[in-house]
């Protein structure tokens, strides 16, 4: 039995069949091929997945399909507008806050969300707001780094 | 001169700068694909069934009703997957790892497979195969597997001669010179201490996965994630009885191997599955099953012995290393072996490794395989030593490390190294005398790496219109393209922009090894160096028939082509342009066996503070120095010696595999097994030091894995310091951490 979900993707309305017990983040990479959102694990502990759903950080991989009906979801692909990178992903391009890049939407996902929240972060912060974003490559030190620095780029927009 | 390997010592304009990676915006875009994110039509999806059982004979697998389900297109057992590599040997290992023969060897050692439509009718076929299994003792701890009665697991290995018994000790190497017993009998001061140490995965954060296709005419094609493309098409062919030629590999961006993706694990399956179903097969591992069943590294149990003269002098080393394999023998314990005593020269040493067969998954490597658990054992006591001959334990270091001409207690006679610079660097970094606060405590400790070099092949053309391809065999895992770009443009003489790095696949250039032992940058970067400088010659060649001169008589300079004597000159880019009328498409081909990958040390400092209520510790401050030969891109030296640390931080301080009694991995999920968060690190500094590699162009050496190698010894010196108790087991555990301050307590509490 499928059901047919409908939201806002990136701007874009869709809709798609899906099972009712889809995960979000299965319809976005196996049946909308936006497979910028990664998955790492079962547990909804690495972050790898992390959209957003009406404006907030959601993990894709611990939300059903069918409950993103009529919201409007932003996946990483969604950043950059006119050919020109988000001031956020500029920031982790510059300051190197990749290795392997796998963790990487995620994190800027995240990222996103807690500027939203608090334009200004300080080390600390952003430490304790990346809990539920696993990176095993970096050692997180530029991934702070360039978060710090796409705020400031935010702030300065 | 083209291919003459030796260092230069050349001025560089562009190497050693901070240059944007070429495929950062592909990787903050979400436009970089993995290895899950490709598809082909009709393709299927792949699933996995694991044995339960730690240890088992499995009779008999009945597939009929799995077979029979609609939207299953083939189910597999080893019956599909026929042996081609002749019953033994490390390739028949492999291919018994992939798939069950009779038996199962661990947790979640795979016994059948499915091709599906959709991943639900995949998962739901996978209920329906009734394996009958009968359960055999198992054994997944290494002192235990040595003992006498142990179950064993694999009855085909004696490590002495045929006629033996069967035991759990697949191999034994000895590494070492002198008199060991004659040096310890002039020691003023020996001592002895055992350490344990836990098995742990790599723990990158993107699983195994793959797409196969397999045609009707038996040629296939692959997509998988892989730091060894050239190593996963040759395996894969063999053990599908396929001849190389026949299989096209292409890596996909890698989210992060740390050795782990050295090795086949699902590849193999899905290849068999897509042969059965005529369709492709996307095949991609569950985080569970990257815990259950691909390689973790070894767990460890180390005596080590270290004898002393009052003066400070070492003089005689030994250390009986356990290291154990998982179900198939492997060189674990050697490697450990060969590394442990590496940073010191000593007049008497040695060092015996053991392989130790156990229930557990199939080990791998992992960061500078088997030596961080040596460093551990090791570094740990040359730190009891200083202490108890009331040495500093840096000036104890340095008065014992190995320095250019210290035979190796591995062999060889070193070269230029780094061992006493990265000390030296220690002394006098201002970590070291920051005060420390309550119940902080500090750690020093050392490590090596040997680095590999290895066979490497590199095209580079010249398009048309002046800019520069560049394709390599070796895959990117953190900035390896940006690096070998700024290799090419350094040769060539031109921008950096106009050079891109492509990762190719097998069809398209010649054989490179696996991207492992911190060769990427070191051998294709030697590699490319000799490419351009053949690009070069071409140049050369129609810049003199251009000018109708004796090629002799031109030289390149700074992009340009240069008549001698005369003031002429023709640009790479001029001459590209006439390349179609001048004799066709320029370019430079190298393929050369990278010999001379230099070694490795490094030195870190560490702080930590620790609760002596919950025995929780913290790391607070954090160095690195390392010898990077030549920091080709600084950035992602400085990437690579921090990801190394943070991962042998995790190790140190939380990373554990937990086997219940029944066999079963307790803990296959970040959950419970607890790599570590942004909070849990503090700032990691590092210095990168240059003593160049006299064997590389550019002075280059590895830089990779080394960083991974000296922080289970830092940490545990500074928790002994901090909480005034050496502990002697990793992880160190808040459990573990109150228990040894407990025992430590009660020991130095007056009795009665
Ligand atoms: S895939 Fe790991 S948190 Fe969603
Ligand atoms: S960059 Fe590799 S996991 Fe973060």
């Amino acid at each position: 039995m499928t059901v047919t979900v409908s939201f806002v993707l990136n701007g874009e309305d869709v809709s798609v069949d899906v099972e009712p017990r889809t995960l979000l983040v299965e319809a976005l990479r196996d049946r909308l091929r936006r497979t910028g959102t990664h998955v790492g694990c079962d547990t909804s502990q690495c972050g790898a997945c992390v959209v957003h759903v009406d404006g907030r950080s959601v993990k894709s991989c611990s939300m059903l399909a069918v409950q993103a009906e009529g919201a409007e979801v932003v996946t990483i692909e969604g950043l950059a507008k006119g050919g020109r990178l988000h001031p956020m992903q500029e920031a982790f391009r510059e300051h190197h806050g990749l290795q392997c890049g796998f963790c990487t939407p995620g994190m800027i996902m995240s990222a996103l969300d807690l500027v939203s929240q608090n334009p200004d972060p300080d080390e600390n912060q952003i430490r304790h707001w990346l809990e539920g974003n696993l990176c095993r490559c970096t050692g997180y030190q530029n991934i702070v780094r360039a978060i710090k620095a796409g705020a400031q780029a935010m702030r300065s927009a | 001169m083209a291919n003459d390997s030796k260092f230069t010592n050349q001025k560089f304009k562009l190497v050693g700068t901070r240059v944007m990676r070429p495929d950062g915006v592909d990787k903050v875009t979400g436009r970089a694909r993995y290895g899950a994110d490709a598809s082909a039509p009709g393709q299927l999806v792949g699933a996995i069934l694991r044995s339960p059982h730690a240890h088992a004979t499995i009779r008999k697998i009945d597939t009929q009703k799995a077979e029979k389900l609609k939207g299953v297109k083939a189910v597999i057992t080893s019956a599909d997957l026929p042996d081609f590599t002749g019953g033994e040997g490390e390739l028949y290992n492999v291919l018994e790892n992939c798939m069950a023969r009779g038996r199962a060897l661990y947790d979640g050692h795979a016994v059948a497979a499915v091709a599906a439509v959709d991943a639900e009718t995949a998962r739901r076929a996978l209920k329906l195969i009734k394996v009958d299994y009968k359960v055999l003792p198992h054994v997944t701890d290494v002192d235990l597997a040595i003992k006498p009665g142990a179950p064993v697991v694999q009855p085909g290995v004696k490590t002495k001669d045929k006629k033996a018994a069967p035991t759990n000790v697949a191999n034994v190497t000895t590494y070492g010179h002198g008199d060991v017993e004659a040096g310890f009998g002039k020691a003023d001061v020996i001592i002895e201490k055992s350490y344990k140490t836990e098995q742990v995965h790599q723990g990158y954060i993107e699983p195994h996965a793959c797409l196969a296709s397999v045609g009707p005419d038996g040629h296939g094609e692959l997509w998988v994630t892989t730091q060894g493309p050239f190593a996963y098409r040759n395996w894969c062919a063999t053990l599908l009885g396929m001849e190389m030629s026949q299989l096209k590999v292409t890596s996909s961006e890698i989210g992060g191997g740390f050795g782990g993706k050295t090795h086949v694990w699902i590849e193999p399956i899905a290849l068999a599955l897509s042969r059965k179903a005529n369709r492709p097969v996307k095949l991609v591992m569950s985080r569970e099953e990257v815990f259950r069943a691909s390689g973790p590294t070894s767990p460890t149990s180390i005596d080590v012995r270290l004898g002393a003269t009052r003066d400070g002098r070492i003089v005689a080393a030994d250390a009986a290393m356990r290291y154990g394999n998982g179900a198939f023998p492997g060189i674990w314990g050697e490697v450990g072996a060969m590394a442990a005593w590496a940073c010191y020269d000593i007049e008497n040493v040695r060092s015996v490794g053991y392989e130790v067969l156990l229930n557990r998954p199939k080990v791998a490597a992992y960061r500078a395989p088997s030596a961080p658990m040596a460093a551990f054992a090791v570094e740990s006591t040359v730190t009891l030593m200083a202490e108890a001959l009331g040495m500093d334990p840096v000036e104890f270091r340095l008065k014992n490390a190995a320095r250019e001409g210290t035979r190796a207690s591995y062999g060889p006679t070193y070269g230029p190294i780094g061992i006493v610079p990265t000390l030296e660097a220690v002394k006098k970094h201002p970590h070291m005398r920051a005060r420390l606060g309550k119940n902080q405590g500090r750690g020093v400790a050392c490590g090596f790496w040997f680095n590999f070099g290895g066979q490497t092949c590199a095209d580079l053309i010249i398009d048309v219109d002046g800019t520069v391809g560049l394709s390599v065999g070796t895959v990117d895992v953190g900035g390896a393209r940006a690096s070998l770009s700024l290799i090419a443009a350094e040769e060539l003489g031109i921008p950096y922009e106009e050079v891109r790095c492509n990762i190719a696949d097998t069809a398209s250039l010649g054989h490179n090894d696996m991207t492992d032992g911190s060769r990427g940058t070191f051998s294709s970067g030697m590699a490319t160096i000799f490419a351009a400088r053949d690009a070069i010659e071409q140049l050369r060649v129609r810049a003199a028939k251009a000018w109708g001169i004796d090629v002799k008589n031109v030289s390149w300079k700074d992009g340009k082509a240069i008549a001698k004597g005369k003031r002429k000159s023709l640009t790479l880019k001029e001459i590209a342009e006439a390349s179609p009328n001048t004799g066709g498409p320029i370019s430079g081909h190298s393929q050369v066996v990278a010999d001379g990958a230099g070694v490795s040390f490094a030195s870190h400092i560490c702080d930590v503070e620790v609760d002596p209520e919950t025995g929780g510790t913290k790391v607070v401050r954090y160095t690195v120095v390392q010898d990077a030969g030549k920091a080709v891109h600084p950035d992602y030296v400085e990437g690579q010696f921090q990801g190394g640390a943070a991962q042998g931080i995790g190790w140190a301080l939380n990373e554990e595999y937990v086997y219940g009694k029944d066999g079963r991995l307790q803990n296959p999920g970040f959950l419970d097994y607890r790599i570590p968060v942004c909070s849990d690190l503090p700032f990691i500094d590092t210095q990168i030091l240059e003593i160049p590699n006299p064997n590389h162009p550019y002075g280059i050496r590895g830089v990779g894995e080394t960083s991974i190698v000296p922080p289970l010894a830092a940490i545990a010196n500074a928790v002994s310091d901090a909480a005034g108790v050496r502990m002697t087991h990793v992880p160190m555990s808040p459990p573990r951490v109150l228990a040894a301050i407990k025992a430590s307590r009660a020991e130095k509490a007056p009795t009665g």
